[in-house]
């Protein structure tokens, strides 16, 4: 097996060019993980160092810490490199208006964010015999 | 292989690429590879305010797996090119 020289790895579609950068990870059911990019393979399995998971709901958002993740390939939509945007803030990387909240604070939100969701899905069975369309 | 090579032409264009999830990034086609993993540079996404996490994302690596449509400039693609490989390949040549 032959190893990509430096110059290519950056014309490559391997993620080496990420190594050691803070990255963001969009994963299939939605979670978005932060964290500094380790390792990696073909299959876009992952190493990522500090990670944590950012939750967001509605203008409200909270870093949860994880520690050390292994994240298999398949559950990978995206891989991102975050950039600063200002610099001596840090919570740089979301729009000004979003606050951050305490775990139980986003956890709470997050669950009533759900049960609105579910509430809206019964409603919308129990209508279905009125055949909107 | 045809797909593949086709993308390889288009590096350095302008693409938007639809995710199955909704996503749709637009930027600028850095390299793609065998398993038709994008790499974008130079990236925002189209929706940005339904996706704030996205706005410090400027590169960006998508796995071809979650791909639904890379939407082309208009003058990207030569449909007669296209058309031939697609016999030829068809061939088996």
């Amino acid at each position: 097996m032959s190893w990509a020289g430096p110059e290519d790895i950056y014309l490559s579609t391997s993620l080496a060019s990420y190594l050691d950068r803070k990255i963001l990870v969009l994963l299939r059911d939605g979670r978005k993980l932060m964290g500094t990019l380790r390792s990696f393979d073909q299959f876009a399995n992952a190493v990522l160092e500090g990670a944590c998971e950012r939750v967001i709901v509605g203008e409200q958002y909270c870093d949860i810490p994880l520690g050390l993740y292994v994240i298999r390939g398949e559950n990978v939509v995206l891989i991102g490199e975050m950039v600063r945007l200002l610099l001596d803030t840090e919570r740089e990387e979301l729009p000004p208006h979003m606050i951050r909240v305490s775990e139980t604070e986003i956890k709470r939100a997050q669950k009533v964010e759900r049960e609105a969701g579910e509430l809206r899905g019964t409603m919308r069975k129990r209508m279905e015999f009125l055949d909107f369309d | 292989m045809l797909f593949f090579s086709y993308f390889k032409d288009l590096v350095g264009q302008e693409v938007t690429v639809e995710l199955k999830n909704d996503l749709a990034i637009r930027g600028t086609l850095h390299s793609v590879d065998q398993y038709l993993n994008i790499k974008l540079e130079n990236t925002r996404v189209v929706d940005q305010d339904k996706f704030p996490h996205m706005l410090s994302v400027r590169n960006c690596f998508i796995r071809g797996s979650v791909v639904r449509y890379v939407q082309l400039p208009p003058d990207g693609v030569d449909v007669d090119l296209l058309h031939d490989a697609a016999r030829r390949e068809a061939r088996g040549a």
